[in-house]
């Protein structure tokens, strides 16, 4: 129970202090910020596949670029209304997903972070090719959200708590998705789909479904982007996004939700200070920490607390262990490290 | 006619670097059932070592052979050092793992060679020979006729010695090998080796034909996973069957087809995994996987 008690108060400690944000900090801080929460929902997406569902994608990074041209181009060509983009873009990242994920489904594990990382490669020169509609490498400039006159607020706080808002919409959706009878369908598929078949999960639906609903997810934050940065071009969806989205969830622990934000926050502040040093530092960080949180702490920061408890009281709580155990399980007679 | 002639020998040339390649993941496959996503990055860091002993004034040839050997025992070294802790888990985490390695190895690159474009030289003269009326290039027949050498080597020492029994064997069984007294870790570090030193090889030989930079490799390994996938993972034969396949259409097509063009040839590979995996998942050669419950 206390536990639970833990949990509430944390939650709104964060809440607070999130709201809190664009007031104690400068513009330039606040835009930083604005770009956490909206990894933090791309990266939320992923990890609903990734971490609950058990699939790979390594090219979540092509539909936040969908996500985001949607958004540029309903603006800036359409006329659309700056808040109706948001919709659309999931709505459109959930059809292409889908449509992605028919074929998906039958690519078992490897198969799908081979073709999703293709599909990562070829994003920039996808979008360089319909330059008619894209502007090529040029990009295209989006007229940002101003701050409406009756809140007193600066066009940088309206954009974070706009994106604020939109980021608590999507988080409390994935939380109560994952903790209800769908999640747990969704889990078991990953935990065994032979077993979870029997069972009368439906792998095939399900699968293309989380498939789906993480590419809106990615979609939501690449039209999120276009508002926060008023600016797409293609050079910011090369590779290294899709692997700072998969790093990301790995650093804030997979199959968790707060994961999501504390990994945002690593993607957007390490780069920031990493480039200080040199250019190619955060790629060895990425590379780094992706192989070191696998092999010491592989449910990721999220987890720290829990495993710091086992530490202190000698004791392993019966969710890790059982999550631990299934990660480090022999595939093939192999006793791990044995061999 | 000439001229396509012409294009379908560079494919198959090609398509012998991309066979290497996909050779390499087999050999690893094979053993451990890990999809190297690092194999790339690893051939590509070789690469730069090789440019640097030979900018270092060490001749061309001795500069690849020592790299062959370094990348060797550097395979080795990091099946070791790194995968043997993972071996036999989730596929999910053997994957992020040799992710890491990927981002690792070609930012460390970057930071040690910088990110420019350099030119490699062709360990073959820049010559042509015609054969039948057509020109070709000494440079793709002399790829094709290594990749055929690599090719020969590797089926003497899987089918022919002693050594390479035992890989089939731990390959095949870990625990029984184990039991008549085949390292089995030794036999995995070996496969590791071999596919670095395999790896290496394609990047000299693609260096040329492309700039050397950290991402010499990024889309050679994406035609690579292809031809793997074609000619089916566990399928030596099927690597190389495959490398050709993907070679000579993805010549062909940006050479033919105005839409492909050269800048999204990268879809070729892209479209035939697809299809492959949707007709036939197994592969052209591979063996169907049976799941037990």
């Amino acid at each position: 129970m206390t536990d639970r008690r833990v949990r509430i108060a944390l939650v709104c400690a964060v809440a607070l202090v999130a709201v809190l944000i664009p007031f104690l900090f400068g513009p330039y801080r606040v835009g930083q910020f604005t770009l956490v929460l909206i990894y933090a929902v791309a990266a939320l997406g992923l990890n609903l596949l990734v971490g609950y569902n058990g699939q790979i994608s390594l090219g979540h990074g092509a539909f936040f670029a969908l996500g985001a041209y949607t958004g540029a181009l309903l603006i800036e060509k359409a006329d659309v209304p700056y808040l109706a983009t948001l919709p659309a873009a999931g709505a459109l990242c959930f059809a292409a997903g889908y449509l992605f994920g028919v074929p998906a489904l039958r690519l078992r594990g490897l198969y799908l972070a081979l073709v999703t990382l293709g599909l990562a490669i070829a994003t920039p020169q996808l979008i360089k090719r319909f330059d008619d509609l894209t502007e090529g490498t040029q990009g295209l400039t989006v007229e940002q959200p101003t701050a409406p006159g009756w809140t007193g607020l600066a066009d940088d706080q309206f954009l974070y708590l706009l994106t604020l808002a939109a980021a608590a919409i999507m988080f409390l959706a994935a939380w109560n998705l994952m903790r209800g009878p769908i999640g747990r369908s969704v889990k078991a598929v990953r935990d065994g789909e032979i077993a979870a078949s029997t069972i009368g999960v439906d792998l095939a639906a399900t699968k293309t479904r989380v498939f789906a609903l993480s590419a809106a997810y990615a979609g939501v934050g690449g039209a999120l982007y276009v508002l926060a940065l008023g600016f797409v071009a293609p050079e910011a969806f090369t590779l290294t996004l899709s692997f700072a989205f998969l790093a990301a969830i790995v650093v804030g622990g997979l199959a968790t939700v707060s994961g999501a934000l504390l990994g945002a926050l690593f993607i957007e502040f390490v780069p920031v200070y990493a480039s200080d040093v040199n250019d190619a530092l955060t790629g060895v960080i990425y590379g780094g920490v992706l192989i070191a949180f696998m092999w010491v702490l592989p449910e990721g920061a999220a987890g720290l607390p829990r495993r710091l408890r086992e530490l202190v009281l000698g004791r392993r709580h019966p969710e890790v262990a059982d999550r631990e155990d299934h990660l480090k399980a022999p595939v093939r007679g192999v006793p791990a490290g044995k061999a | 006619m000439e001229r396509f002639v012409q294009v379908v020998v560079d494919g198959v040339a090609t398509g012998s670097i991309y066979a290497a390649v996909a050779l390499a993941l087999v050999l690893i496959y094979r053993s451990t059932t890990i999809v190297n996503f690092a194999q790339g990055e690893m051939a590509m860091f070789s690469t730069f070592v090789a440019w640097g002993l030979y900018e270092g004034g060490v001749p061309l040839g001795l500069a690849v052979l020592t790299t062959l050997g370094l990348s060797f025992f550097a395979g080795m070294a990091i099946e070791r050092g790194l995968i043997r802790h993972f071996e036999g888990g989730e596929t999910l985490t053997l994957v992020i793992v040799t992710l890491g390695m990927f981002i690792l190895l070609n930012s460390l690159a970057g930071w040690i060679w910088g990110f420019e474009n350099r030119g490699f030289p062709s360990l073959f003269p820049d010559d042509s020979v015609t054969l039948g009326g057509v020109r070709l290039s000494v440079e793709s027949l002399g790829i094709v006729a290594v990749l055929l050498a690599v090719v020969g080597l590797l089926t003497l020492l899987f089918q022919r010695t002693k050594v390479g029994l035992a890989m089939r064997a731990a390959a095949l069984n870990p625990d029984s090998s184990a039991l008549v007294g085949i390292r089995v870790g030794h036999m995995l570090m070996l496969g590791w080796g071999l596919a670095a030193a395999l790896g290496a090889l394609a990047g000299v030989l693609v260096a040329p034909r492309l700039f050397l930079d950290v991402n010499l490799m990024g889309s050679v390994l994406i035609y690579a996973f292809a031809a793997a996938a074609l000619g089916g993972f566990d399928s030596a034969l099927g690597a190389v069957v495959g490398g050709w396949i993907i070679g000579v259409s993805e010549t062909l097509a940006g050479t033919y087809v105005d839409f492909i063009g050269s800048d999204l040839k990268i879809l070729v590979p892209l479209g035939i995994i697809f299809v492959v995996l949707l007709v036939r998942p197994s592969g052209l050669f591979g063996q169907s996987e049976v799941a037990r419950a």
